[in-house]
């Protein structure tokens, strides 16, 4: 196998949220991304942030199935990691702006702001997600995250049967939705 | 709300394509000729859409920390180890990155939190908890964390005599029938063993944390001593809604060894970009001075001081008092719904500020622990 069909191959993996991928993509990346972290101010936990915020970057491009990689796998991972924890430094002014530097590796400042944009999204949900209360979170969870069937909701909830536990689950996404856009109209 | 129920129910049907070809073209045309259910329609899906990146995501994160646990296991990546401690701090370690956060001007200026929690053994490492690297990233996965924590089961507490204590902050008093006391999480993990708190003439009752809530900062601490007797009505109300910018404020604390008064102003409404917990105040907090009240002039209780900025002299940051009713919530489930009422009279409305403190200083205790 080529290292291209070797990276599309694990892009695909990644794409569908496969163990053995990530554990593969850890494997060959990890310590590359941890190096430049430790080198450059970073603890080891730090690097481990700064991977796994590069992955959900990457899975972020892999999910809606069209991503063309430009590059080496590996070149993309390092610029994606070497941005955000410029990011961080910057933050934290443990480092000058470096964007001489930059220059010679991809250009991945898109997928990194694109990145921040939908963090700032999960949050706002996840803080709407911690208020609307139970047994709506789990509810909607069981639905969402864990794409139960209504039947097996209806059971696991106590609702004598599906259409019950639909109608609980509509009235908790309204009010899900309205904590949700009063925080996201807030931040416009 | 049925209408609603309709519209999400279409919208989703619509969005997954499981209407059938006649109701799709009702529907289209529906929207088309009616431009608020068309624009309601498009926020639906935006938010059916905001949900689902919301799921893919979270399980996303999940599989990743998965991953590197296994991978930490197998020792393929190394990370300095955490010292096994007790339950509280452990707790504590878990969530301190995102806690250590707790304040950032994100991407402008990166601040440094101490703590006011006063700490008697120097060169305990635990002081360092809050201090910390702060980021923009970091304070959302703070607020992403936003779990309850609750420690029912926290260890039953002897009852010494002459604690020898470890560290001080202050606490106050929010229902008087069941005797439940506010003050900061950080507070608590400070303690592994004891807690007292100590009343303004310096008697001491052992007491027990029933609810801790990091990522708020907020714990509910019981008085479980019954040499203690219970107080009247409480003197100042627990306001629901935000603070004013400019409205001037007063606290009571223990930065000392006696209860110490301080007064300021809110300065911010915010704490942090994002953040709606917190509050900032322009006064002055030492060591000690974590949980204290923080009142109008009218006997409002608006926060509880958590932490101050060690860059900049006189911004200190306190957690808005509508997060206490939460806490509240979460505690009466813990306890089968017990009945838990902040009444309060408006006993300091209208009175100087000398007689307010007098009235106040009986629900405001000292913290200590080891």
């Amino acid at each position: 196998m080529s290292s291209i069909e070797h990276d599309r191959y694990l892009l695909e993996g990644l794409a569908a949220q496969n163990k053995a991928t990530v554990e593969q993509l850890y494997k060959e990346h990890y310590k590359m991304v941890q190096s430049m972290v430790v080198n450059n101010n970073g603890s080891a936990d730090d690097a481990a942030d700064v991977f796994q915020e590069m992955m959900i970057v990457l899975y972020q491009k892999v999910k809606p199935g069209n991503f063309e990689l430009q590059c080496q796998l590996k070149t993309f991972v390092y610029s994606v990691a070497r941005r955000l924890w410029l990011k961080k430094l910057q933050q934290q002014q443990r480092f000058s702006s470096d964007s001489d530097h930059l220059e010679d590796i991809v250009n991945v400042e898109e997928e990194v702001e694109y990145h921040i944009k939908k963090q700032d999204e999960f949050t706002i949900m996840d803080i709407a997600m911690s208020k609307i209360g139970e047994p709506c979170k789990s509810l909607l969870q069981a639905y969402y995250l864990e794409k139960k069937h209504m039947n097996e909701i209806a059971a696991f909830f106590g609702y004598t049967n599906a259409d019950n536990a639909k109608t609980q689950k509509y009235k908790c996404l309204v009010r899900l939705k309205k904590l949700f856009f009063a925080q996201y109209k807030n931040e416009e | 709300m049925m209408e609603d129920i309709l519209l999400i129910d279409a919208a989703e049907r619509f969005a997954k394509g499981e209407m059938s070809h006649e109701e799709k073209i009702y529907f289209e045309d529906l929207r088309k000729n009616n431009a608020e259910l068309d624009q309601a329609v498009v926020e639906q899906i935006f938010f059916l859409n905001q949900l689902e990146d919301y799921s893919t995501t979270t399980n996303f994160k999940a599989l990743l920390n998965e991953v590197e646990d296994n991978l930490i296991k197998e020792k393929f990546i190394v990370k300095p180890s955490v010292a096994s401690k007790g339950m509280i701090v452990q707790l504590w370690n878990k969530y301190k990155k995102t806690i250590a956060v707790a304040a950032s001007i994100a991407g402008i200026v990166s601040l440094f939190i101490a703590t006011v929690v006063s700490n008697s053994t120097k060169g305990d490492k635990n002081i360092n908890l809050l201090v910390g690297k702060l980021n923009d990233q970091e304070i959302k996965t703070r607020r992403i964390e936003n779990k309850l924590n609750l420690l029912e089961a926290a260890a039953p507490i002897i009852i010494k005599p002459k604690l020898d204590a470890k560290f001080r902050a202050t606490g106050f008093m929010i229902d008087v029938t069941n005797n439940y006391v506010v003050t900061n999480a950080h507070v608590i993990k400070e303690a592994s063993h004891n807690l007292i708190i100590e009343n303004i003439k310096g008697d001491q009752f052992t007491a027990n944390a029933v609810y801790v809530n990091i990522a708020n900062d907020i714990a509910i601490l019981k008085i479980t001593d019954s040499s203690f007797k219970k107080l009247s009505a409480l003197p100042y109300s627990i306001r629901k809604s935000g603070v004013e910018l400019g409205e001037q404020i007063f606290m009571l604390g223990y930065p000392k060894q006696e209860i110490v008064y301080g007064e300021g102003y809110v300065s911010a409404k915010n704490g942090y970009r994002m953040d709606t917990v917190f509050c900032q105040l322009s006064t002055s907090a030492n060591e000690g001075n974590s949980g204290s009240p923080v009142i109008t002039k009218n006997g409002d209780l608006v926060g509880i001081i958590t932490s101050t900025e060690t860059n900049a002299a006189g911004v200190v940051f306190a957690i808005k008092s509508a997060n206490i009713f939460p806490a509240i919530d979460e505690v009466k489930k813990l306890k089968n719904n017990e009945k838990i009422k902040i009444s309060s009279s408006p006993a300091l409305k209208g009175l100087d500020r000398v007689s307010q403190v007098k009235k106040m200083e009986n629900y405001v205790f000292m913290i200590k622990g080891n």
